[in-house]
């Protein structure tokens, strides 16, 4: 196991293009790292530098106290799951989960042990003698997982593992990865354009566009502290909303009527004239039930409620607006950045899934305050970030973790012994 | 090392992987490319290039090997007293009838094998395969020879079976007669790559997805319909293909006629008048100029199909 | 689908066999026909005897025919090793690198493969007499390339496009040296690809009949089609018939016989070369 560290790490192509542009990251030993961005922002790119299956243009590359900057692949001693498994297709289960120990000319009876222990994390025992095409996805990703279980990897590092994999399976397997991870206390960087994956797994994530680290904060922290509209924009589904909005002393007029902003945020936007103020669906409620005692650190307006969604636990109102052409094209070119086909300026409304409101209707809504963000539209900053509140949440995730993984090695001591425990240090 | 040993991969790379390389390393792929594929380049060049050129060379010479000193210059007159003989022409006609008639029979008939194929049992369809692959994989002579005697006055059998037909009886000569005897070359060269062209329609077949046949079940073809609305439309690649390899490959015939009548009776194809020019007359400067007539003939099918057709050979192979 | 369905495509399925195979059970047939059963006008001979294999094999016809069948598997097994082996690296190349001129050789294969041979057989005839390579094994196996190579080119290539290339780079990042991830990745994904390119390319030279009757005149170098198709004037037996079709089934032996081995291979090879699946 060891400690990831980048130091302005370049990848430049022939015609001068940086698809990894002066990117510095640190990953602790043990840490969940999480690269996260739409395509084409530099994560696969960033990955495979540190595995070394593509050069890097310049900065160094640390992995465990050493620059691996020029060494091979396999010098590396890190494991990788592929996006599309990169199974063997000519091994069977067993012999593609015990290549890595072949390669390193383990003794047989220790490949038999290894591979058993990790077919039993993995549930693959009745599968081992079968060849990869005779296996479901769910089945050959596990697989995939087997090779660097066996493994005294340094480090582990996920290529979208789970993007070739249906919803529901996904969902099981993001829990399996973050069981595994959290038992054996391994390095890992998890590379995904997928944000549920990236706030679910990760102990810190790393949010990149356009080859340059965004913010590199715990999931809570991009949630409630984003630095710019990118972050916000892409963290958070349904996304958050942006309004247009121009400040009035200490209010902002925007189409879902004037929010009052505390001194703080107030003083941060004085003086400027065309701002996004950005609002997560679920600081709204239907404003007829909102507590009364609520009331007051929030504003109401009336609005016309376009289409409605009923999921049962909870409730969507989608809810059109009008904004300046200017706010329009800006918003238009980051969802076009976020991968998403925003048709139409329209506010996504979380509601109590009671809520009456119709379709087609007026109706009154409650807005909460107190954590909206106002954003500068031309720089996209943002302008009402608290860093040191978002420090302290990226603090108490890091203790969290380090807490956690004291305890899965009090569990792993007490259950030393047993056959459970699997050949990984 | 990575940057000296291993290009990236070019399929299933990862969406936000690297499109564009490095510029020294395009330059040694480059030169690696060449490297490997060189020899095997010069090769084809050398065993193809190099022949067309001489023969083309030799075509303009009165040129005889039974009489090598008169060896001279003559132009073009190879040419013209080629392209004056009526032997020439009816060649040309010769093979432009078999090509014909061969390849229009073998599409349909490939089409039929093609559909049995894919709508045959499971259980049945290794043994079809097999079957279908004896044809191809026979000597082209071995099937003349096995026509031949089927239809020979003396060991045939056919005369005797089909003696009902009329017109056929126990005296029947077939390669006695023009036509006749082109019929059964028609039917040897037929029964031999008919099974290639069904494979190569089957995979055509493979190749149109099965919830376009539903949609137009479901919008109300019928069977027909589908066949020609939705089937043959989506393969139009595939049969493409099909058509202008066997055409080239019919405009090339030789074999079964060398053993069925060898040339008697009005039966010469191209290539075998060149072959008797040549190597039976060892007319070598004549003999040459047959071969590049049939070489710019070829080259003019391939380049009408191409071009009138639009056969996009490299959009058959999913390139 | 309906049973009366299942028995039609089912009658369609025999006929199919049937077709394919009765030419060859017809020269079986005859190949066991004595001489004077030759025109009894049925399919079946009266009495199937031996006696034109033992012809052959054995006796009269042996010292033409079984020269013929040594130079055919000679040089037949030489032509294919050698366009397989050049075949592989260029493939390699067409399939991995990226390089200009992958187009022109592809092109230039597909030329080749259209070539009349017939036109290159000309000028070779005088040249291959010139340079001492007429009636010689290497006199067959260089024009045999122009055969077998394009056909190995584009299958060789279509089948190292289907490779999953990565494993080699998940090998590597398994601790695999280059070597090693080719020897135990590349080796084993790439071999069934080019073992059916040589079948392909076997069937291919050994179907020739052109090169052989053209630059050959002894058995010194004469494979076994150009025997067979010369056997027709030879004078040794009056009636060659019977003899031919022996020799003509033993010469089938061999391809059936891979057929039956690798049927789906080849199948997926010669599709694959042509119209990709």
């Amino acid at each position: 196991m060891a400690s990831i560290e980048m130091k302005s790490i370049v990848k430049q192509y022939g015609d001068g293009f940086p698809a990894v542009n002066d990117v510095s990251l640190d990953i602790a030993d043990g840490e969940f790292m999480i690269l996260v961005g739409p395509s084409g922002c530099g994560k696969s790119t960033l990955l495979r530098m540190i595995v070394g299956l593509e050069d890097i243009t310049s900065g160094d590359m640390v992995i465990g106290g050493k620059r691996v900057n020029d060494l091979a692949p396999r010098d590396r001693n890190l494991s990788m799951v592929f996006q599309n498994y990169a199974l063997y297709p000519h091994m069977t289960v067993y012999e593609n989960i015990a290549f890595p120990l072949r390669l390193s000319k383990t003794p047989d009876d220790e490949v038999r042990r290894k591979v058993e222990a990790a077919s039993d994390v993995l549930e693959l025992q009745e599968h081992l003698e079968r060849k990869p095409a005779n296996l479901s996805g769910g089945q050959r990703q596990r697989v995939a997982m087997g090779r660097p279980i066996v493994r005294d990897a340094e480090a582990f590092l996920f290529d979208e593992p789970l993007s070739n994999l249906d919803a529901k399976l996904r969902g099981q397997m993001r829990t399996e990865i973050s069981r595994l991870q959290r038992r054996l206390g391994i390095t890992t960087v998890y590379v995904t354009h997928d944000q549920t994956e990236a706030m679910t797994l990760g102990d810190r994530v790393c949010v990149l566009r356009k080859g340059k680290i965004q913010q590199v904060a715990s999931p809570r922290e991009l949630y409630e502290q984003p630095v710019n509209l990118f972050v916000a924009g892409f963290i958070g589904s349904p996304p958050m909303n942006f309004l247009p909005a121009t400040p009035e002393g200490n209010r902002l007029k925007t189409p879902f009527g004037d929010i009052e902003l505390d001194e703080k945020r107030a003083a941060a936007v004085a003086g400027r004239d065309l701002l996004l103020v950005g609002i997560r669906p679920e600081y709204f409620e239907d404003a007829t039930l909102v507590d009364e005692a609520k009331r007051p650190v929030g504003s109401t307006f009336r609005a016309r409620v376009d289409v409605t969604e009923w999921l049962g636990d909870s409730q969507y109102a989608y809810i059109p607006y009008d904004a300046p052409d200017s706010i329009k094209a800006q918003l238009r070119d980051l969802s076009k950045e976020l991968d998403s086909e925003e048709l139409r300026t329209q506010a996504i409304v979380s509601i109590d899934a009671t809520s009456r409101i119709r379709e087609g209707r007026e109706a009154e809504f409650w807005l909460d305050s107190r954590k909206v963000h106002v954003f500068d539209p031309e720089t996209g900053d943002n302008l009402t970030r608290d860093a040191e509140a978002g420090a302290e949440l990226t603090r108490l995730a890091t203790q969290d973790r380090l807490e956690q993984a004291e305890d899965a090695r009090g569990r792993e001591t007490d259950a030393r012994g047993g056959a459970t425990a699997v050949g990984v240090g | 090392m990575s940057t000296t040993t291993l290009p990236p991969t070019k399929k299933d790379a990862p969406v936000s992987a690297p499109k564009v390389r490095a510029s020294d390393r395009a330059r040694g792929e480059k030169r690696l490319g060449w490297l490997l594929a060189g020899p095997a380049f010069a090769v084809m060049l050398l065993v193809t290039a190099y022949p067309i050129l001489q023969a083309t060379y030799e075509s303009l010479f009165d040129y005889r090997l039974t009489d090598p000193e008169n060896r001279s210059f003559t132009g073009l007159t190879n040419y013209w007293v080629i392209l004056t003989d009526s032997l020439w022409w009816q060649s040309i006609g010769v093979t432009a009838f078999i090509t014909v008639v061969t390849v229009a029979v073998e599409l349909v008939l490939g089409f039929g094998l093609a559909l049995v194929m894919v709508k045959a049992l499971r259980a049945l369809r290794p043994v079809l395969r097999a079957a279908i692959l004896i044809p191809y994989a026979v000597i082209t002579v071995v099937s003349a020879f096995a026509w031949q005697f089927a239809f020979d006055i003396q060991s045939g059998f056919v005369n005797s079976w089909f003696a009902w037909l009329p017109g056929v009886s126990e005296n029947t000569d077939w390669f006695g007669d023009r036509w006749t005897a082109l019929l059964v070359i028609c039917l040897a060269e037929i029964w031999k790559t008919t099974p290639f062209i069904s494979l190569l329609l089957l995979a055509g077949l493979a190749q149109v997805p099965e919830v376009l046949q539903e949609a137009a079940k479901v919008d109300g073809a019928t069977r027909w319909q589908r066949l020609w609305k939705v089937t043959i439309p989506n393969m139009k690649a595939a049969i493409m293909v099909a058509l202008l390899f066997r055409t080239l490959d019919a405009f090339r015939v030789f074999d079964s006629i060398f053993i069925m009548t060898n040339g008697a009776n009005g039966t010469e194809s191209v290539s075998f008048l060149a072959y008797r020019q040549t190597i039976a007359r060892l007319e070598i400067g004549l003999g040459s100029a047959v071969s590049v007539l049939l070489f710019l003939a070829v080259v003019l099918i391939a380049f009408s199909f191409i071009k009138l057709f639009k056969v996009d050979l490299s959009q058959a192979r999913g390139e | 689908m309906s049973t009366r369905n299942k028995v039609l495509w089912g009658i369609g399925g025999a006929l199919i066999v049937v077709y394919c195979l009765f030419p060859i059970a017809w020269i079986v047939s005859v190949s066991l026909k004595a001489p004077s059963d030759l025109s009894n006008g049925s399919f079946l001979p009266s009495t199937p005897t031996w006696q034109n294999y033992d012809l052959i094999l054995f006796g009269g016809a042996s010292d033409l025919f079984l020269p013929a069948l040594v130079n055919s598997f000679g040089i037949c097994l030489i032509a294919t090793a050698i366009s397989c082996l050049l075949a592989m690296f260029a493939a390699y190349a067409i399939a991995r690198l990226d390089f200009p001129g992958k187009k022109l050789i592809l092109s230039t294969a597909l030329a080749v493969a259209i070539f009349p041979v017939i036109s290159i057989v000309t000028p070779l005839f005088n040249l291959w007499r010139n340079i001492g390579l007429y009636d010689t094994w290497p006199g067959l196996i260089i024009p045999y390339l122009s055969l077998t190579l394009p056909i190995s080119i584009w299958t060789m290539s279509a089948f190292f496009r289907e490779i999953p290339w990565e494993m080699e780079q998940a090998a590597q990042v398994d601790g695999a040296t280059t070597w090693q991830a080719f020897r135990k990745v590349i080796v084993p994904l790439a071999a069934p690809g080019v073992f059916t390119t040589a079948i392909i390319a076997f069937f291919i030279a050994w179907n020739d009949f052109i090169y052989g009757i053209s630059l050959t005149s002894t058995e010194a170098a004469r494979p076994v089609p150009a025997a067979l198709g010369l056997f027709t004037g030879a004078s040794q037996f009056e009636e060659p018939t019977g003899a031919i079709s022996a020799a003509a089934v033993i010469v089938t032996i061999p391809v059936v016989v891979l057929v039956l081995l690798f049927q789906r291979r080849i199948v997926a090879g010669l599709t694959n070369g042509a119209v990709k699946g």
